[in-house]
């Protein structure tokens, strides 16, 4: 079974973002960077179909040099390959974009399954699955936290995380593309041996002319969204403590709400 | 190219969602600033009754799209009813509610028209050139943008649930039109094999209007019973949620977690009990319209964005509260 994982490199979740002067995008400058946290469940899993099955698993990585960190992280996991989509003129580029560059990478690769993270944590687009799979004309499931494989490894039988405490369960065809999330597995650590092998393995590297796309079809030019008039929301103000033995507190608490707040 | 304004009025099992009505109260006002006229799609089976729900809030047609194979969503499906529809009229403006449904959709729809798509939107509006304006939060919401699709059409947005307020209701009717789908079985690749309930019946934490959250402070599954029975005292429209610590340490179920890599959650009340208030966890919540905090830590970053906070142990609180919440919804 050969796989492809989508990975991204996304700030850290515990980092404070701040809004650039201009307000044309965020201050990178000491920001760390990590593996997207659903990507990390989609590398895990492609981990243990290839234990299970054998084969190749692959990451693809949309992103500037400093992603390079990230992919080396994913292959100390003990991912196969890596291929690094980087050129100045891919920065900017919308959910569809970016899967017009991701899936422009898989034309030449052979794959059997295609995992994803359900969403990147930083534009929270929650897209790029979808888009790849349309322009791949394959079957898609988004938020997936259970995944099997039929023995013969031609199909999948994905669970569905909906709403209300629900679950569809969707069986496809192989290829397909399998968006992970949170609860689909825990994934692993990289081993020291690992990290040393990581080191030693090679990415390569693809810019769009290697892919036959034109500088103003990708980027901020070739994307549809544009974004604008980046800015923080307003900030909460901490508002009253209520003090006093418990049985005044909790009474006093709920005739706030009654009173001031109007929500009971 | 026309300036209409369509929306996807979801229904699920034969009940339609509040964001319809939320997206029609919004593609009504969008509408009159771009001179167009504001239609509504309904898609699924044997949903005839369901348009009559549907009139009043400014819509002047209901496209109603009724196959047995739409009877369950699926992206498949679901994209190329929408697709052929939304080819044959040309709208400028396609919204949906970013439901878990909406959220699987659109990114599919979107790439097949070949256009921009706006996720999880929390504000609509027109500007001066006539385009879509469309705010989001970045980065669980830590931030803000603006998005606008200035060429591709139509311009594709869908709108965060419980974000903006359902429209009084007129009296206006509606035209219908129905919609012949022309979808084989094997159009599907995909096939819903089973719907599981992990749970018992419970609205979807994006859509209630109270959340009772715990944390590792409530040190087990046992005791999130608690919570429930504070959620019950609050009524319909309250849900339970929970830190990430509290999911992982199995107090209580994934689907749960409210957070940057949980769900992002805006309710007119969020109770947060023996959370801590991590940035992560306040990515989630913290565009609830009240918040409050029990934690017996005065230090607890909870605190910072609490509208009402008490310093002491959950455990005496939560049921005196329960039972002050109670004597209260007897008055009513
Ligand atoms: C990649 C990544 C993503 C993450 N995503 C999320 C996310 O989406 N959501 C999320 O919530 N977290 C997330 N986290 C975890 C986050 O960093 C915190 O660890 C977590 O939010 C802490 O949960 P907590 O507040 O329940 O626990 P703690 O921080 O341990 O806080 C427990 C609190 O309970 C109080 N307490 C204890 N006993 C009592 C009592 N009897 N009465 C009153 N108060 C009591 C304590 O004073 C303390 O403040 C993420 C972390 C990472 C690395
Ligand atoms: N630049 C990228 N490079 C590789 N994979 C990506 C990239 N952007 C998004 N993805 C994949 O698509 C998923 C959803 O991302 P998004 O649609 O941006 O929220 C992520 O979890 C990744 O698996």
């Amino acid at each position: 079974m050969d796989i492809i994982v989508c990975m991204k490199q996304v700030p850290d979740t515990e980092s404070r973002i701040k809004v650039n002067p201009e307000g044309t995008g965020i201050v990178t400058e000491g920001i760390k960077y990590v593996m997207n946290p659903y990507d990390e469940y989609a590398v895990e899993e492609a981990l243990k179909i290839k234990e299970k099955f054998g084969g190749t698993v692959t990451i693809v990585c949309l992103g500037p040099d400093r992603a390079t960190e990230a992919i080396r992280t994913a292959l100390a996991m003990g991912t196969d390959e890596a291929v690094h989509l980087n050129d100045p003129a891919f920065e900017g580029s919308d959910s569809f974009t970016s899967a017009k560059i991701l899936a422009g990478a898989m034309k030449d690769m052979k794959y059997d399954l295609i995992l994803t993270g359900k969403q990147a944590v930083d534009f929270d687009c929650s897209q790029v699955f979808g888009c790849l799979a349309e322009l791949l004309d394959l079957p898609y499931v988004s938020v997936v936290v259970g995944l099997e494989i039929s023995s013969d490894g031609k199909t999948t039988t994905a669970r569905r995380e909906t709403e209300g405490g629900m679950e569809e369960v969707i069986e496809t065809p192989l290829p397909a593309v399998i968006a992970a999330q949170k609860g689909l597995n825990e994934p692993r650590y990289a081993s020291l041996p690992g990290i040393m092998k990581a080191k030693k393995k090679e990415i390569k590297k693809i810019d769009s002319a290697a892919l036959g796309l034109n500088a103003d079809e990708v980027g901020e030019k070739g994307s549809k969204l544009k974004t604008k008039n980046f800015r923080l929301p307003p900030e909460r103000q901490a508002g009253k403590k209520i003090e006093g033995e418990p049985a005044e507190t909790a009474a006093e608490l709920a005739k706030l709400l009654r009173e001031e707040a109007k929500l009971i | 190219m026309s300036n209409n304004v369509w929306i996807i009025a979801e229904q699920k099992e034969g009940k339609l969602k509040k964001v319809s009505f939320e997206l029609l109260g919004i593609g009504k006002k969008l509408a009159e600033k771009t001179g167009g006229s504001l239609s509504a799609l309904l898609l699924g089976q044997q949903i005839d009754k369901l348009t009559e729900k549907l009139d009043g809030y400014g819509a002047s047609k209901i496209f109603v799209c009724d196959s047995e194979i739409l009877a369950n969503y699926s992206n498949e499906g679901y994209t190329k009813a929408i697709v052929d529809l939304v080819k044959a009229h040309n709208p400028a403006i396609l919204l949906g509610g970013a439901t878990a449904s909406g959220r699987d959709l659109f990114p599919r729809v979107a790439a097949r028209l070949e256009t921009g798509l706006a996720s999880d939107c929390v504000g609509l509006e027109i500007n001066n050139e006539g385009l879509l304006v469309a705010e989001r939060p970045l980065f669980a919401g830590k931030v803000l943008v603006d998005t606008l699709i200035p060429e591709a059409r139509p311009q594709m947005a869908c709108l965060r649930p419980n974000v903006l307020p359902v429209p009084e209701r007129g009296s206006e009717k509606a035209e219908i039109e129905k919609v012949a789908v022309e979808l084989q079985p094997q159009d599907l690749k995909a096939t819903i094999k089973e719907m599981v309930k992990t749970a018992g019946e419970k609205i979807d934490l994006t859509e209630a209007s109270v959340i009772v959250s715990g944390g590792r402070g409530m040190a087990s599954k046992e005791n999130f019973k608690i919570l429930e029975e504070l959620a019950a005292a609050f009524g319909e429209g309250a849900a339970v949620g929970a830190s990430r610590s509290a999911v992982d340490s199995d107090f209580a179920p994934h689907d749960t977690q409210v957070g940057q890599t949980g769900k992002v959650v805006n309710p007119n009340l969020y109770i947060a009990c023996g959370i801590s208030g991590s940035i992560q966890h306040l990515a989630g919540m913290r565009t609830s319209k009240y918040i409050v905090a029990i934690n017996k830590d005065p230090e607890a970053p909870i605190f910072q964005v609490a509208d009402y906070g008490i310093v002491d142990d959950l455990f005496k609180i939560v049921p005196l509260f329960t039972e002050e919440v109670k004597k209260l919804k007897a008055q009513d």
